[in-house]
């Protein structure tokens, strides 16, 4: 064993002492470069046949570039992938199709208004005669075994829009089968499913490797990843980091490894202790969750941490708070007075920010200059008689990139061409050129890298040292118990508890976010 | 950005100096006095037009409006004798009211600006038709209106009013568009109405004062264009001009997709148009190939721009 000084680890060995198989598909130090971010370190990793490889890393670690370089949609700067064997320096979409690489994505590509086995054939439909027409039966005979062998509980012919997210994904693994795919790829399967249905996927892969089909698994959640890998190589900053084998899969080696030294790092005390609730909004419902009612206290100097599962109503309080949508019910007080906030406007008149999910669509115009973003919403402030005065606004947008230390040649270039980091500083310096009361970030550091993580982080420290209520939004687990001061869970619209610092856990959050009773149920799923 | 300007100014200057070479009649200034006129008239609505392509609309009721206005216009200072102050004020709320009504319903009632404005020109030239009994609107044999003539088709030193009331509207409008934070709102409006709409920016009140400018300068137009052919015949009037003011916006750089456009182009375009159509007239060009020259221009004009974009775009990813 080598023992490299950069945290290169030869790549893991498949092969069991009793096995002798070569590994299906290798990869040997694959480095991937964008402009001004390293996304992948010279990563090696191997998955054999049959065998079941649990990715894992926080988000931004580098699992989905690795997995777009797998499907040949992106191509690496350096290293060498080995299929069978056979070295390629890099992979088209038809290679990787041809060598049984299939892909269970995250967000599904099917079509709702065709059934599952014209979804499961698509493009490659058997035809009969002289005009070509789809051979229905012939598609029922290639489909119908596919779903036996999986056992699901759907026909050929049921309507995927009558499917639910799992059976949806459920089709999506018939697709890979059908592809006689030697290797399926599935990107947080689980992310959107129940306790049962995660319990089947589970079967499922169970099903696969028995059947010699080897599962890339990547997942945030660890007691799956404790049920179905075989060995699990854990990503950091774009490195591999640690693998893991059979019998030293747990959760608390998992952690450790995803997490490294940050996790304590994180987090730095506030100056001071909370001071009074700055933002209160009191059965609040909104339009996606109308039986829900909401109260939420912000404190002066705090950041409140938002967690929750994906669709679980973060978002969409964050946007009634806004004023995006208006709230169907509640009140809103701001230092104990009562407002109406009823478009954005009005939140931002009253000092309420967001700093929106998707930035490249609500945050930022992305084909103005970094001047003409930062200065939008206050753009007023800035001109006398309505005509702006251009050196004011400039001189702002100056300090603005000073103190935020926004990387770019010129405050006159074109926000879009800046790295994800830069433009969330960008949405930012539209806020901090204000005077914010409450500012709300909705999954701030997300698709940013390492280096602008941690400055938001500080930022969001600095404002809330300076009197304003932060409420910070996010999925990214490590980052809610790392920065936050108190967590707020969110299931399904309505809020299931508040978690103060000395409660503080991956456990506890999760409890809150799925449910006690489908904790349960998976704990007798895992039993 | 104003690379785009520069381009159509050398295209104007070549375009001209060809036909001046070739009929030297095109620099006489009775010929230059006439298609200053038509670039006037036709480049105020033009302006109005360009507004609301920018926020991502369109207009296409404006031929039918200067029908309705036309011969309400008309009319008012014919059968009520009303003074033409008065007439003038109501022609241009007119258009103003009509622009306000299509903002609403892209603005409040989410629905599509070409609808609305296709609904519009059907719905105006019928009304128009229809008020004056498909006959044609016109003064009274003698009627004179010293004052209103001199403002519309008077002219100073051989320079026809209409296109210096056209030039002064343009430097405001250019004040508004590019100086003000009227105009930034716009710009923002038509590039990401999302975005604008989380930085605090009421779209629906930028998008609606767009059609509302738009209206108002239509409603000018009609007066302008009125007093210019005196008669209405109002299943006529005014037919495609909200073609012209399209095409003259687009060749001026302004995106169909919005956000994109500038008042210094929208008047060079404007000109280009109609010193294609004198060019139409002066070289003997049979006149039924009018569009045709038009649309030829047009179409070369919008593949060259998006190729040279290419170009550079391809050169700066170098």
């Amino acid at each position: 064993m080598t023992d490299d000084p950069s945290g290169l680890r030869p790549p893991p060995h498949v092969n069991g002492e009793g096995k002798k198989e070569a590994p299906l598909l290798e990869l040997l130090a694959v480095s991937k470069t964008y402009p001004g971010v390293k996304a992948l370190d010279r990563v090696s990793l191997a998955v054999g046949p049959g065998e079941v490889l649990a990715l894992i890393g926080e988000n931004g670690a580098g699992k989905s570039t690795l997995m777009k370089i797998l499907g040949g949609v992106v191509e690496p700067s350096e290293g060498t992938i080995r299929i069978d064997g056979a070295e390629h320096a890099s992979l088209t979409v038809a290679a990787a199709m041809k060598a049984g690489i299939a892909f269970v994505h995250q967000e599904l590509n099917l079509f709702d208004n065709l059934d599952v086995a014209a979804n499961v054939m698509i493009g490659r439909e058997p035809v009969r005669g002289p005009a070509r027409l789809i051979d229905h039966r012939a598609l029922d005979d290639k489909v119908t075994p596919l779903l036996r062998r999986l056992d699901v509980d759907f026909e050929a012919h049921t309507p995927v829009a009558d499917l639910s997210l799992a059976q949806c994904q459920l089709v999506e693994i018939v697709k890979a089968l059908s592809l006689d795919a030697r290797v399926v790829i599935m990107d947080e399967p689980t992310s959107a499913l129940t306790a049962s249905e995660t319990a089947r996927l589970l079967k499922v892969i169970a099903e696969l490797k028995a059947g010699g089909v080897s599962v890339i698994f990547i997942s945030h959640r660890l007691n799956e990843v404790e049920q179905c890998a075989d060995r699990v190589v854990v990503l950091r900053d774009g490195a591999v980091v640690g693998a893991l084998q059979r019998g030293e899969i747990r959760h608390d080696a998992m952690i450790r490894m995803m997490i490294g030294r940050d996790l304590k790092s994180l987090y730095i005390s506030p100056l001071r202790p909370p001071g009074e609730p700055v933002l209160e909004a009191a059965g609040m419902r909104t339009p996606v969750h109308p039986d829900e009612a909401i109260d939420l206290a912000l404190h002066r100097g705090e950041i409140l941490g938002m967690a929750g599962l994906v669709g679980a109503g973060r978002t969409e309080l964050a946007r009634v708070l806004f004023g995006v949508d208006r709230a169907l019910a509640g009140e809103v007080r701001l230092d104990g007075q009562r407002v109406a906030i009823r478009e954005p406007r009005d939140a931002i008149d009253l000092g309420i920010f967001l700093v929106p999910e998707d930035r490249k669509r609500t945050g930022l115009v992305l084909d103005e200059s970094v001047n003409e973003n930062i200065s939008l919403p206050n753009l007023k402030a800035f001109a006398r008689a309505m005509l702006v005065r251009r050196g004011d606004e400039r001189r702002n947008a100056l300090e603005q990139k000073a103190a935020l230390d926004i990387r770019t040649a010129s405050v006159d270039t074109l926000v879009g061409t800046l790295s994800g980091g830069n433009q969330q500083k960008v949405v930012l310096a539209k806020w901090l050129s204000m005077k914010p009361r409450v500012v709300i970030f909705d999954e701030p550091t997300r698709g940013i890298d390492v280096g602008s993580k941690a400055e938001i982080y500080k930022l969001m420290r600095g404002l809330a040292d300076g009197g304003v209520a932060v409420l910070m939004i996010s999925s990214d687990m490590e980052e809610v118990i790392g920065v936050s001061d108190r967590i707020a869970v969110m299931r399904e619209g309505r809020i299931a508890g508040f978690l103060t610092r000395n409660e503080f856990s991956e456990e506890n959050v999760m409890r809150l976010a799925v449910g006690r009773r489908d904790m349960q149920a998976a704990e007798a799923v895992a039993s | 950005m104003m690379k785009k300007e520069l381009g159509l100014f050398l295209l104007i200057l070549v375009v001209g100096c060809v036909v001046a070479v070739l009929n030297p009649r095109f620099l006489s200034p009775i010929n230059l006095g006439n298609t200053a006129n038509l670039i006037g008239l036709f480049g105020l609505f033009s302006l109005g037009e360009g507004i609301v392509i920018i926020t991502g609309g369109i207009e296409l009721s404006i031929g039918s409006i200067f029908a309705l206005l036309g011969v309400i216009f008309i009319d008012l200072l014919v059968t009520y004798a009303l003074p033409w102050w008065q007439a003038v004020i109501i022609t241009v709320l007119g258009g103003t009211v009509l622009g306000a009504i299509h903002g609403y319903l892209v603005t409040k009632l989410k629905l599509q600006p070409f609808i609305v404005t296709l609904c519009g020109l059907l719905i105006y030239r019928g009304v128009a038709r229809y008020y004056t009994n498909d006959g044609t609107a016109g003064f009274e044999f003698g009627q004179r209106l010293p004052t209103l003539e001199w403002i519309t088709t008077g002219r100073t030193a051989g320079v026809p009013h209409s296109f210096i009331v056209f030039l002064i509207v343009a430097a405001l409008m250019a004040v508004v568009l590019h100086r003000s934070v009227f105009g930034r709102y716009l710009f923002a409006v038509g590039k990401n109405e999302e975005a604008a709409r989380y930085s605090g920016i009421r779209t629906n009140w930028v998008i609606a004062a767009a059609y509302i400018l738009c209206g108002a300068l239509a409603g000018l137009s009609s007066i302008y264009l009125a007093m210019y052919t005196r008669s209405i015949s109002p299943a006529s009037h005014g037919n495609f001009y909200e073609l012209y003011g399209i095409a003259a916006a687009v060749l001026g750089g302004c995106s169909l997709r919005g956000g994109e456009g500038s008042i210094l182009g929208i008047v060079l375009g404007t000109i280009l148009l109609q010193v294609l159509q004198n060019l139409v007239n002066l070289l003997g060009i049979p006149s039924s190939l009018n569009f045709a020259v038009m649309g030829t221009v047009i179409l070369i004009g919008v593949l060259a721009d998006q190729q040279l974009t290419r170009l550079r775009n391809r050169k700066r990813a170098r």
